[in-house]
């Protein structure tokens, strides 16, 4: 199960579960997922509102915990990780799409794709220069100086995207990335994943309801209930 | 340093809510640099120069009314009194009903016998002995107004009119006396001011009585004050000092006043900052979720709550620490021109104080906020 490296897994669950505990209640959200993604694959789950899509990836992220199994992304076994080497192991691995782009409103485009790089030793300089180079990956550098305000739900998701790429994490996580947005955005947005997955050669893991979206991907699994369909 | 900047850049995402914020705390913070400064020289230990062995003698209930001048006599019989002395409130101004200056009608050869820190040369005071409407000034007050000795000095009277009604007198400069305090006032002869006042002939204002043993001066005070507790003018004696604080309280409290008010002041502040505070914490509760998302830890995330809440109290206590020192020196100089006025200063500790209550009241109001960052999960928040 371990040892394979380049193409090798880069996400690897086994027998991961999740509940939530509500009072005497108890949810279980996600049971018995095994899962390995190959390192630079795209893929996308599938699946009914509520059928544990986001838990799972927001335990790929790093940014949930599971109940049980054990968790490995980029050879770290993320499962019993503390608060801040979880937070060390995000921004070093993960870059986060969020459905509803959450940008910093107070900030510009170009501080917003800066914030990753905060936690870095980069100068001031470099850290502009970065940006910069992440916002002309999405082509947005025109639009540098704007806030989120001033942009259209396109602009901003393209804006989120350079901040998950600024400090080349190997893996994308996206959920729902093109929720929020119409088909002509919807389809540029997934132009730009397809993109950093084959040219930059990311691991891209996205959630979405968008049948469109998903023939994006080599794969697509289909959470049903807490379990992948078909197993 | 980059952390600053974002931390900044936060405080001012809705510049009007903080200008206003700063602005109310500004205000705060000024009255409570000048408040603060009169508490503390109202608080501290009165200097006062000779007069441990002596004791004001004044009207019970308020010392602007008068007392029958047989009560010399009287207190001066007493076994352990050395001598007695007295003094009247005039309420004079010069040159502008404005520019109160004390002014006390006396008997020259008692008063200066009683007060014996007040330094006179010989020559003034048999000059002041012989001229029977000779003033004598403070020096610095002569010197300010350049009053030469002969000069006729016109004063005007808020209380007594003369005889025939006028309301301003007219003195003879006879010399100065050395106050070796900043609280001098200009001495007439009461002899001339009496026979000359319209009304209240015989009274005096109130009475200093030196006494032989310092020891026993509130046995005295209580014994002149059991004479005329039954009398239609009831007395109240107390030791100079002690005498000092309470006329200077005659306004009331002061020390208490202010502390009521300025704890009024920031218990508001208190709540509305935290008010603020907890407002544009709770607008943001994704975005600190996001940072987490991004790298960030619950420490980091939490610590940029708690300076955000510190620079806004903090900030605001800066500029007006900035500004009253200024602003200080200006209400010196009006507060010294008062009637009452007494001398003014900034004090430093108010200062110190200030700035410390700033940023204890960052800490307070970014506390829970601070606290909430921390714990918040990121799942939670992000959730829809
Ligand atoms: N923090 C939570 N507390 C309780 N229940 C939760 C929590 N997070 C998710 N759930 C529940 O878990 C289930 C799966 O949620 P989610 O992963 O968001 O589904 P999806 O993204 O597929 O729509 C839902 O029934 C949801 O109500
Ligand atoms: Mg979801």
């Amino acid at each position: 199960m371990s040892g394979e490296r380049t193409n090798g897994s880069i996400v690897e669950l086994n027998n991961v579960s999740k509940q939530y505990v509500r009072g005497k209640e108890v949810i279980k959200v996600l049971e018995g997922i095994n899962l390995h993604v190959t390192n630079g694959e795209f893929v996308a789950f599938m699946g009914p509102s509520g059928s544990g899509k986001s838990t799972l990836l927001n335990l790929i992220a790093g940014i949930d915990s599971p109940s049980g199994g054990t968790i490995k992304v980029n050879d770290q076994n993320i499962q019993d990780m503390s608060g801040p080497e979880l937070a060390r192991f995000r921004s070093v691995n993960i870059g986060f799409v969020f459905q509803f782009y959450n940008l910093l409103p107070f900030l510009t485009a170009r501080k917003n794709v800066e914030l990753p790089l905060l936690l870095t030793n980069l100068s001031g300089a470099q850290r502009k220069k970065n940006a910069e180079t992440a916002l002309s990956t999405v082509s947005l550098e025109d639009r540098a100086n704007h806030k989120p305000g001033e942009l259209s739900g396109g602009q901003q998701q393209r804006v989120a995207i350079a901040r998950a790429i600024v400090s080349d994490p190997q893996i994308l996580v996206c959920d729902e990335p093109t929720g929020d947005l119409d088909r002509q955005n919807a389809s540029e947005i997934l132009e730009l994943l397809d993109l950093l997955h084959r040219d930059f050669k990311k691991t891209v893991i996205m959630v979405t309801h968008d049948p469109l979206a998903a023939e994006r991907a080599q794969r697509v699994l289909t959470l049903d209930k807490g379990q992948f369909e078909g197993e | 340093m980059k952390y600053l900047q974002f931390v900044w850049m936060n405080l001012f995402r809705k510049p009007l809510r903080t200008t206003l914020t700063f602005f109310s705390l500004f205000v705060a913070f000024i009255l409570f640099v000048i408040l603060g400064s009169v508490t503390v020289i109202f608080n501290s230990d009165i200097e006062m120069e000779g007069g441990e062995n002596r004791l004001q003698v004044s009207a019970k209930y308020s010392i602007i009314d008068d007392l029958p001048g047989s009560y010399v006599q009287e207190i001066q019989a007493l076994p352990d009194v050395e001598l007695v002395t007295h003094a009247t409130w005039f309420g004079a101004y010069y040159q502008d009903e404005r520019n109160m200056i004390p002014l006390f009608p006396i008997e020259p050869d008692t008063y200066f016998a009683v007060m014996d820190e007040l330094t006179i040369s010989d020559e003034d005071y048999e000059r002041m002995l012989s001229v029977r409407r000779g003033m004598l000034a403070p020096e610095t007050m002569a010197e300010e107004y350049g009053w030469q000795v002969g000069d006729l000095i016109p004063i005007g009277a808020q209380i007594y009119p003369m005889n025939d009604g006028n309301m301003t007198w007219e003195f003879e400069f006879a010399g100065t006396y050395s106050a070796g305090q900043d609280f001098g006032a200009i001495l007439v002869n009461y002899d001339y001011f009496d026979e000359a006042r319209q009304f209240g002939r015989g009274a005096i204002g109130w009475l200093i009585v030196k006494v032989i043993d310092s020891d026993r001066l509130t046995d005295i005070a209580t014994q002149i004050d059991k004479m005329y507790v039954n009398s239609s003018d009831p007395t109240r004696s107390a030791p100079e000092a002690e005498a000092f604080r309470q006329f200077m309280n005659q306004y009331g409290n002061i020390g208490l006043m202010m502390t009521g008010i300025l704890s009024a002041v920031f218990f508001t502040i208190l709540l509305l900052t935290g008010n603020t505070m907890s407002q544009s914490f709770r607008e943001r509760i994704p975005e600190l979720a996001v940072l987490k998302t991004l790298g960030f830890t619950d420490t980091r995330v939490s610590i940029f709550v708690l300076i955000e809440a510190v620079l806004l109290c903090l900030i605001p206590a800066l500029v007006s620490v900035g500004i009253a020192i200024p602003l200080g020196s200006v209400v010196g100089v009006l507060l010294e021109s008062m009637p009452f006025g007494f001398p003014f200063a900034i004090q430093a500790s108010t200062l110190y104080s200030a700035i410390g209550i700033a940023a204890l009241l960052g800490c307070l109001i970014g506390l829970i906020p601070a606290i909430t960052a921390k714990r918040l999960s990121i799942v939670d928040a992000l959730r829809p």
